[in-house]
């Protein structure tokens, strides 16, 4: 007889061990996120000191929903949160998110900000802000309109035109106007530009700073990182040269985005997910997204942040975002016509 | 019995396995190109009228000035310095020898965030020059912006010409010695040695060092779209992602990489009446001319530029960010868990892309009839695509074959295996080995070219199989090659951000992922220490390239004139 020897039991076990994926954990959940992970660290440690339920995330850039997909019935993903609106709203058209219906997210997020479904919720909002410099610029409001006004040739910088975050504002604008006059405020803003539309939307306060340009167009939760010092101690300097207004549309409000998230359409974990984005719009959480990362809460009864809240009231723009996420193709390539980012 | 019969048919005997082997080699790599072929085949609707009219006139101009001007800067300097370095004889020439090198280690899109920061009116050097002028406001003066297409040809430009310069440098050390002294003696001047006898020479290696460089060039995401760069991958990210269109996508990824091809295909077609043979045995390296005065002086800044701007500017910046962070914060442990990772995995992907590489060269060298060839330069495609597309088109391959195999497993066993390669780092060594097996398999046919057929027919006649003739015969005497492939392709693989960010498993992070993860919160600052630690692991393995490499480095290059190895590498 021959019988195997201890050295290939342990091998056999470990084989075992490393082809089979670990076992559903009882108190786990798994997040696939587009937001960098850090950023909303603090969130879900909390929810697992609350909860005992243990997240374990992936950052995934450009993507996710394809990984998700092709992952099929035997995908890990429990949670899926994304940024951007149009971003949000791909992932459930590519059919890998799982309706939701529950009291506690029907009742904390406004039903303009999720899915009447349930395929999607948004969980926080970040306006789209103009920078200008405290010392060359008085004015002490704007219309987005405005932006395309002559009297700022030369002066005004922004990220690529390409990006979500600009793509999503001219959808808006689309909205509001139409395509032909969106098209005509683009290249307005295009011949106002100081420089290429290039970099992020941090660099834009630190070229207001570096005398570039006078005016640009940031995301407000930037703000609050560069002035608390939470970006470095540079970016303070940066923070602090700009005042920040609060642009609106002529017959609207401030333009708004979204983070979001979504339950996986074959979450192992489909409790804990639920659980999860529950966690996510309470109170405690809501709170916490507003303190760490100087966004504004989904939820109307949570506080902003201090230093956010010296920027003004928000008063959120009244399109519907699932128009302006539609619109988003249009404007994509509007950007293109107009040449913007060359 | 056996060997005898090896003798009388010397390689047909076993060849087929091998060539049986490349070709399968060549299927792997191929899978995720027939994957988009088949995502791209969806169709996109009304893309291309739109794209034909607003969008791919630019991005074609933004490409091709972008390849020109870092083709242009990558051989000048490449070519120049091997040149300077492989012939001539001048203070500091043992130094640059191996520091020419050190733009390597350092990943592009770092080098781009690093030069936005030296550069701003806010950086050292402007509020150096306003100091010196007596100027206060920063409005007063500035330079021009580097977020343009000049910054991007001079960023990329000086961090990928060391790709020219090792290949050149190898060809100009061993090569053309002979050639150049026949070429004096019969009264040629240095200018004219060089441009008519080295240049045309060293052709092939260059164009090979070159593409490499270009490749990259053309599929770099972050420093392009960081500079406001529109190439032809910055649309294809846009279309995807904007315009919610993955087929377009990779319908655009695929017409880029048919452009590659043709144009890889027309280079080898214009020199196809150039052949070059050396003798089998070693020539002996050329006598370095010893430079005196101007050119002495001349030759000096001409080497200390590149490695200025390439290397030594970044790092610096690097580390002033760097240490401003380690003294607040500290070194955080995870940091250490990560460079562990990001070893750990480039090790085993250069060890497989190593091993398939010799296989692929082998094959080729067996197989007379083409189709290993062929195969071999099949798989070297992984190098023209994107690195994100490249992922994509991996994923659905490997889910496919996980969900059928754990269905299988559910049936057979009543267990399941979930995602074996795409849920596990196997999909990660997958893509780095896909990707970069271009280098491999390149650097080993380089060197197998160097060894003279006659012994594989001595070999094989004393009775050795064909197996045995790699690793007896071969394998000792590519050595050389087989380093320096190696830590082309490791030091690859630690820089690769896009495939790794899509394919890693749970809770898996490597220094690219950790930079990338501070970008994306806006703090590339923050990144800094990782970005450091890239560099100096990158810088381990550069050094040693140096060292081993002479007098033998291969990257690339040929003594028996009948078969164009080199260019495989190219494709």
């Amino acid at each position: 007889m021959n019988r195997p020897s201890c050295t290939r039991r342990v091998l056999f076990a470990a084989a075992l061990a490393t082809a089979l994926p670990v076992a559903v954990h009882a108190q786990e959940v798994n997040l696939y996120t587009t937001r960098e992970a850090g950023l909303i660290q603090p969130l879900l440690d909390a929810f697992t000191t609350d909860t005992k339920v243990k997240v374990n995330s992936i950052f995934i850039k450009d993507g996710l929903a394809e990984r998700v997909k092709a992952e099929g019935t035997n995908s890990p993903a429990d949670v899926l949160m994304t940024v951007d609106i149009g971003n949000l709203m791909d992932t459930a058209d590519q059919g890998v998110t799982q309706p939701v219906q529950s009291e506690a997210l029907s009742g904390a997020v406004p039903a303009h900000l999720r899915d009447p479904q349930g395929n999607w919720f948004a969980l926080s909002l970040r306006a789209r802000l103009v920078y200008t410099s405290k010392d060359r610029v008085k004015d002490t409001a704007i219309t987005y309109e405005a932006l395309a006004d002559p009297k700022w040739k030369g002066k005004i910088c922004i990220r690529s035109g390409q990006h979500p975050y600009n793509i999503a504002l001219t959808a808006a604008y689309i909205v509001h106007h139409g395509a032909d006059k969106a098209e005509a405020w683009l290249r307005g803003i295009k011949a106002n530009l100081a420089r290429k539309a290039a970099g992020g939307d941090r660099e834009v306060a630190r070229d207001i700073l570096g005398g570039i340009c006078d005016i640009g167009v940031g995301n407000s939760y930037y703000v609050g990182l560069m002035r608390s010092g939470k970006g470095g101690p540079e970016q303070v300097k940066w923070g602090d040269a700009i005042n920040v207004l609060l642009p609106t549309f002529e017959k609207g409000g401030t333009h708004v985005n979204v983070s979001g998230a979504a339950v996986a359409r074959h979450a192992p974990n489909k409790a804990n997910a639920v659980k999860l984005l529950e966690y996510l719009v309470s109170n405690d959480a809501q709170a916490l997204y507003a303190q760490a990362n100087f966004e504004y809460p989904v939820r109307p009864s949570a506080k902003v942040d201090p230093i956010i809240a010296t920027l003004g009231t928000l008063k959120t723009d009244t399109v519907d975002l699932r128009a302006v996420a539609k619109a988003r193709k249009t404007a994509s390539e509007l950007m293109d016509e107009v040449g913007f980012d060359h | 019995m056996l060997g005898k019969l090896a003798a009388r048919t010397p390689f047909s005997l076993d060849a087929r396995g091998w060539t049986i082997a490349a070709v399968a080699i060549a299927a792997m790599v191929l899978a995720p190109v027939v994957s988009l072929v088949a995502i791209a085949a969806r169709g996109s609707g009304d893309l291309w009228p739109h794209l034909a009219r607003y969008v791919l006139p630019y991005a074609i101009y933004d490409t091709t000035m972008l390849l020109a001007g870092v083709g242009v800067i990558v051989v000048v300097i490449g070519v120049g310095t091997a040149w300077l370095v492989a012939t001539c004889r001048f203070p500091g020439r043992d130094f640059f020898d191996w520091a020419l090198l050190l733009p390597l280690a350092v990943p592009t899109y770092i080098v781009a965030f690093a030069y936005l920061d030296v550069l701003h009116p806010l950086g050292p050097i402007q509020s150096a020059m306003r100091w010196l002028l007596g100027i206060d406001d920063p409005r007063g003066f500035w330079l021009p912006d580097v977020r343009s297409l000049g910054g991007c040809i001079i960023v990329l430009g000086f961090v990928l010409y060391p790709y020219v310069y090792l290949a050149a440098r190898a060809l100009f050390l061993m090569q053309s010695a002979p050639a150049l002294e026949v070429a004096r003696t019969l009264g040629a001047g240095r200018a004219r040695t060089f441009f008519g006898v080295a240049l045309p020479l060293a052709r092939p290696a260059i164009v090979v060092g070159t593409t490499l460089a270009l490749l990259e060039a053309l599929n770099d995401i972050g420093a392009s779209q960081f500079l406001g760069v529109h190439t032809l991958t910055v649309s294809i990210y846009a279309t995807w992602l904007n315009r919610s269109s993955l087929p377009g996508a990779a319908q655009i990824a695929l017409v880029m990489l048919a452009a590659v091809i043709v144009l890889v295909l027309l280079e080898r077609w214009a020199r196809r009446r150039q052949r070059f043979a050396g003798g089998g045995r070693r020539s002996h390296p050329p006598s370095p001319v010893e430079l005196g005065g101007f050119a002495a002086a001349g030759a000096f800044f001409a080497c200390l530029l590149p490695i200025l701007i390439g290397f030594v500017i970044p790092a610096a910046q690097l580390t002033h960010e760097a240490w401003t962070r380690l003294s607040e914060f500290g070194l955080s442990p995870q940091i250490l868990i990560e460079a562990r990772n990001s070893v750990g995995f480039a090790a085993v992907a250069t060890a497989v892309a190593l091993m398939l590489g010799i296989v692929l060269a082998y094959a080729a060298r067996l197989d007379r009839s083409g189709l290993a060839t062929t195969a071999a330069r099949a798989a070297s495609l992984g190098y023209a695509i994107p690195g994100t597309v490249l992922a994509v088109g991996l994923l659905m391959p490997l889910a496919t074959f996980d969900n059928a195999l754990d269905a299988a497993f559910r049936q057979l066993f009543g267990i399941g295996t979930g995602l074996l390669i795409s849920g596990s780092g196997a999909a990660l060594v997958l893509a780095y080995v896909i990707r970069f097996l271009a280098i491999s398999a390149g650097g080993v046919e380089a060197g197998f070219a160097k060894i003279s057929l006659s012994l594989d027919s001595a070999a094989r006649s004393l009775g050795e199989s064909a197996g045995g003739t790699v690793r007896r015969v071969h394998l000792p005497l590519l050595g050389p090659a087989l380093g320096s492939a190696a830590i082309l392709v490791f030091v690859d693989c630690m820089k690769e951000l896009p495939a790794t960010l899509l394919l890693r498993p749970f809770g898996f992070e490597t220094l690219a992922t950790h930079i990338y993860a501070e970008v994306a919160r806006g703090t590339y600052e923050d990144g800094a220490v990782a970005a450091l630690m890239i560099v100096l692991v990158g810088l381990g393995p550069v050094v040693l390239l140096a060292r081993m490499s002479r007098p033998m480095l291969v990257l690339s290059g040929r003594t028996n004139g009948s078969q164009d190895f080199s260019a495989a590498k190219s494709r």
